[in-house]
């Protein structure tokens, strides 16, 4: 009995997520104006921190909080204000039959992905990592990130070192 | 009676429902920094099916694919709206259907 309520509680938490998450991305591709469409993402990256959480992926929902909702989203919301957004408003949405049709297939490929999901049930090898205490993953993820995936981690830095040289670069003024 | 927990089948299709927004997003919209954010929604929406991948099939794989890749987006972040405010200055607009110079 005490694990159908757990059960239940977890399917209330999946489906009041999913809900709103689909609700605001919509909301994000139809308002007009950009600071709006902002916001929107961050409610929508707020419900994917849920169900992080709901996976039992603690590590991913804080990082996604933090870098997704917390930086990205400001600095999206940052250069908005930069720039002056008016012209989208004033002459509203074009909307052409090429984008129509990409829309379309667009659908077509969603159900695709639902028609490929629902057939077969995901298989593949099973690995050793179950989530029993949930203290361990963000333990578990620092391990596996600086054994396994040293190069990769290195890589990473590198990259970031390059964007954030880049961005410097491309922002500075010619003289 | 015992009820079923959440199968992984919910979360892929809600992934690749959040995905489909996000490129219909991208392909409809003119103001080039909403296309950039159903970008980044197509990007979680990856990271939801890795992670749920990730979950039901026990392995960490997944949760370390899905941090290289905010760590990608981040990266991303940075150089596309330093872009952005470049093409700002240049020619006062950020509408993707006016900057043509390099559409065949």
């Amino acid at each position: 009995m005490a694990e159908n309520i757990v059960t239940i509680f977890q399917w209330l938490i999946f489906l009041g997520a999913a809900f709103v998450s689909i609700i605001a991305s919509f909301m994000v591709i139809t308002r007009k104006n950009p600071i709006h469409s902002a916001l929107f993402l961050v409610l929508t990256f707020l419900c994917v921190a849920v169900l992080y959480l709901l996976l039992y992926s603690q590590f991913i929902a804080i990082i996604q909080v933090v870098v997704y909702a917390g930086a990205i989203v400001m600095l999206i919301v940052f250069v908005i204000m930069l720039l002056d957004l008016e012209q989208e408003l004033r002459s509203g949405l074009k909307l052409f039959y090429s984008k129509v049709i990409g829309g379309l297939l667009m659908v077509l490929f969603l159900f695709g992905i639902i028609y490929s999901v629902v057939a077969k049930s995901p298989t593949g090898k099973v690995g050793s990592y179950t989530p029993d205490k949930a203290s361990a993953n963000v333990k578990a993820v620092g391990e596996m990130l600086f054994t396994q995936y040293l190069f990769p981690f290195e890589i990473v830095s590198v990259l970031l070192v390059a964007a954030i040289i880049g961005a410097v670069i491309l922002s500075k003024k010619r003289t | 009676m015992v009820i079923p927990s959440v199968p992984p089948e919910c979360y892929l299709v809600l992934s690749g429902m959040l995905f489909t927004i996000g490129v219909i997003g991208a392909l409809t919209r003119r103001n080039a920094i909403v296309v950039f954010m159903c970008i980044e929604m197509m990007l979680n929406a990856v990271n939801i099916s890795f992670i749920t991948f990730s979950r039901f099939l026990q392995s960490l794989d997944g949760v370390l694919f899905a941090f290289f890749v905010m760590a990608v987006a981040a990266a991303e972040a940075a150089v596309g709206l330093a872009i952005f405010v470049m093409i700002y200055r240049s020619r006062d607009t950020i509408n993707l259907d006016e900057i043509n110079l390099l559409k065949w």
